[in-house]
């Protein structure tokens, strides 16, 4: 997190000490970033592999949390952005490096941190970013052969009608225009000039099976010749939780290399954000991880206050803490219920977790009006105050019926045979890889690093709550499953100081906005979700719109363990092994 | 429900042999049969997925239709629910298992994505509404439909299943029923039926490297 956050004054002077030092010490190449709004440190490229050691091995910074680009088209420059921070907790530093929008070349810190590698393949994809040093840069979202960078504030898409929202079109005239009556095909599609389909040589999959036959050629024992075998799972496949794709290498039943493909449910989250007002993204942020919806407000409220420098009233805060807790119980509920299915039990284990899920839906629907996107959080406070009766099913949820049906799943469970011997030591993820990785949540605790955002850098009222960070030691898919039980126990115990404890008052700070004014700057705003460290990074010119809006997908960037996960396991172990990871792809693919 | 639907009016039956002996159409048994067996395609693209999975949980329960039988195989399933938004990148694999159900086959958009591209329509890699490949039967709004929306969308389509004619279905019609062409991924999802208009208009478009967006209008007004 950056200085300008709300932290107490000694985590902010800690922060600042730190980057007010790197950049005494390294006066030539580092220079703290002075825009007003901005926060951090400016490192020039050729030394960024160095600045990065320094503060991973030195300054105890080991955990890469986010990567992503900006283009900053008035200046004519690119920028990449870096939010490290540090897994026994306090706030996060930022560090970026700018470099010329016509030719940006950025040393990849893949030698550093693996869990570089999506993200920058990702700031490759959509804004031409080259990451030089990287071992894999494709393209991750859209396909090879894809006319241009989307994200370049210069590419317009095939239905582009004005740079920002509101349209004049719609807005104050009313004019309804489909968009399809004014792109020449009437279809979301466009194409470059003299361009014939029928020349065209699809680029198909070649890239990705060339990558993987490199790996399968490393392996290649040199007395005995046998063949391996690439096997698709997905994108449409049960066991993959929607639109995933993974690649497998195979020698035998045993895998050798696992390459997971994406983009199958890019919904250009981050360009349709870049053109909506700041209010507009609150419903987009619904379906980034569908299943954990406030979780996703939640953050994204956190980083747009944070740059309008507002606090929620207390009623808000305790509100907004039962919905994101409720949340966690939901999403881990869905995890293990599936985690199930793919081992085998089909769908009876899902049905125990919907039937609680239900209820739980019901007083999400009650506050807010629609059952999986709630649009619930507003800057400032959250959108409804609980209607009569709501706490009172909140009340028999938290205290009796909740903490009742995590004791019946874990006794059905939790010492089942097959589910033991199934998960096992199957999956292992180590500490180090994991940090490496920049895993989160509970695929990061699982390995044994007690890193849980609420207590690292506690965000709205969560230093209140009496609770543990569960953490367990093997890191296999068995403790994973572990740490997420544990987790629901402690949301429970969390939900029930939070209604012990919600106090009356009003529920928005100020009155209710359309459009909101946010000043100029940058902020990155992170709660920990369901699925680990859910960020966002806003850059703000002063207008209606977010000039940047990238969101830190923990799904994501969890993914980048599963090679390492299912490296000598079984085929049939991938799945158990994805499903473990709990992966939603509205938010791996945004 | 089961009487009414089977029976054939017009036949009156002795008392004594009701809920024994029906008389009863060929249509109408051939619908009644495949209309309370249409077996959906486990096969979920985003957020509407979730709410077709809590469909066919125990509170909405989808059972009690006979479409509890998901099948992960195009070649088992009767049903595509097309359930979220479909994407660009997406929409040839969709194609592709949609060529692959064997007839009757029956698609349902779920939700407004799928319909018609929904709150992401402008995005650049959504596609705006699977109908622009696929053939659909139901429609149902929403975002995401409530799985009492989707019951409703899948009780409509029984309807619709239950006012074919045998004499009339396509799939006993004489001669193939040709293959929807795959979409191929090119700058831009290329539509094989439609390669005569991308090649007139990227040609076109080179010609005027000026084109304002109203002259295009004018161009297709």
């Amino acid at each position: 997190m950056t200085e300008q956050t709300t932290l107490t004054p000694q985590a902010a002077a800690a922060s600042g000490d730190i980057a007010a030092e790197l950049a005494a010490r390294y006066p030539q190449w580092v220079t703290p970033d002075r825009r007003p709004g901005y926060s951090g440190l400016i490192v020039q490229g050729a030394h960024l592999l160095e600045f990065a050691r320094t503060l991973r091995d030195q300054y105890g910074f080991d955990y890469l949390a986010s990567l992503t680009g900006v283009d900053y088209l008035p200046e004519n420059k690119m920028e990449v952005v870096y939010h490290a921070s540090r897994t026994t907790g306090g706030p996060s530093l930022v560090y970026k490096v700018q470099v010329p929008r016509d030719n940006p070349q950025v040393p990849s810190l893949t030698p550093l941190f693996q869990g570089a590698n999506f993200q920058e393949r990702e700031a490759y994809d959509l804004l031409g970013i080259h990451f030089s040093g990287h071992p894999d840069l494709r393209r991750i979202l859209t396909w090879e052969g894809f006319a241009g960078h989307p994200l370049r504030k210069d590419w317009k898409e095939p239905y582009f009608e004005e740079e920002a929202k509101p349209f004049k079109s719609r807005w104050p005239n009313g004019n309804i225009v489909r968009a399809e009556t004014l792109n020449p095909y009437g279809d979301n599609v466009q194409y470059p000039e003299n361009f014939d389909p029928e020349q065209w040589t699809p680029q198909g999959d070649e890239a990705i099976y060339s990558a993987i036959r490199k790996v399968a050629a490393a392996h290649q024992d040199p007395e005995l010749t046998t063949d391996m075998m690439i096997v698709n799972l997905g994108p449409q496949h049960p066991s993959t939780h929607g639109v995933f794709r993974m690649v497998a290498l195979l020698d035998g039943e045993s895998l050798v290399d696992i390459k997971p493909v994406f983009g199958y449910l890019h919904r250009n989250h981050e360009k349709i954000g870049e053109r909506n007002t700041y209010l507009q993204n609150m419903p987009f942020t619904d379906r980034l991880d569908y299943i954990s919806s406030m979780s996703n407000n939640f953050g994204y409220a956190l980083a747009v206050e944070k740059l309008m420098n507002v606090t929620p009233p207390e009623r808000a805060e305790y509100l907004r803490v039962i919905m994101a807790e409720f949340t966690r119980i939901i999403s881990h509920l869905i995890s293990i219920g599936f985690l199930l299915n793919d081992l085998g039990a089909f769908f009876t284990p899902v049905l125990y977790a919907f039937e609680e899920r239900e209820l739980m839906l019901d007083i999400f629907e009650a506050v807010s009006g629609s059952r999986m996107m709630c649009n619930y959080f507003r800057f400032g406070g959250v959108a409804r105050d609980l209607p009569e009766g709501v706490l009172d099913k909140i009340k028999d949820l938290v205290y009796d019926r909740l903490p009742r049906k995590i004791d019946e799943l874990d006794r059905y469970l939790t010492r089942n045979e097959i589910i033991q011997v199934r998960t096992q030591g199957v999956g292992v993820l180590t500490a180090e890889q994991a940090i490496a990785n920049s895993a989160a949540g509970p695929v990061l605790r699982a390995s044994g690093v007690p890193y849980d955002l609420r207590r690292a850098d506690p965000y709205s009222i969560y230093d209140r709550f009496e609770f543990d960070v569960v953490t367990a030691n093997h890191g296999d898919v068995y403790d994973r499953y572990l740490v997420r039980l544990g987790e629901i126990r402690q949301s429970i115990r969390i939900l029930q100081q939070a209604v012990r404890d919600l106090p009356e008052g009003p529920i928005l700070a100020g009155k209710p906005n359309y459009q909101v004014k946010v000043p100029p700057g940058e902020s990155y705003g992170r709660v920990e979700g369901p699925k680990g460290e859910l960020g966002f990074y806003i850059v703000s010119n002063g207008k209606p719109n977010p000039w940047r809006y990238h969101v830190r997908a923990p799904s994501f960037i969890n993914l980048t363990s599963l090679a390492d996960m299912c490296r000598g396991g079984k085929v049939a172990d991938s799945v158990v092994i994805l499903g473990s990871i709990d992966i939603v792809l509205g938010e791996v693919d945004r | 429900m089961t009487q009414d639907s089977i029976h054939s009016p017009g036949y009156e039956l002795p008392p004594e042999m009701r809920g024994q002996v029906a008389i009863t159409t060929l249509d109408r048994i051939y619908n009644w049969g495949r209309r309370n067996s249409l077996w959906p395609m486990m096969f979920g693209l985003a957020c509407c997925a979730i709410e077709m999975i809590c469909a066919a949980a125990s509170r909405y329960d989808f059972s009690r239709f006979g479409m509890e039988v998901m099948r992960p195989s195009p070649r088992q399933a009767d049903v595509m629910i097309v359930s979220g938004t479909v994407t660009k990148k997406m929409v040839p694999q969709i194609v592709r298992l949609y060529n692959q159900m064997p007839e009757p086959k029956y698609v349902i958009a779920m939700g407004a994505c799928a319909s018609g591209g929904g709150p992401f329509k402008e995005g650049y890699t959504v596609v705006s509404g699977i109908d622009r490949y696929i053939p659909v039967d139901v429609y149902i709004p929403g975002c995401p439909p409530t799985p009492q929306a989707l019951l409703n969308g899948l009780i409509t389509l029984q309807k619709k299943v239950d006012s074919e004619s045998l004499k009339t279905v396509r799939w006993y019609q004489k001669g193939e029923i040709p293959p929807i062409p795959v979409p191929v991924l090119g700058p831009d999802l290329m539509d094989p039926r439609k390669y005569d208009l991308i090649r007139e208009h990227t040609r076109s478009k080179a010609e005027a490297a000026t084109t304002t967006e109203s002259s295009v209008e004018e161009k297709i007004g």
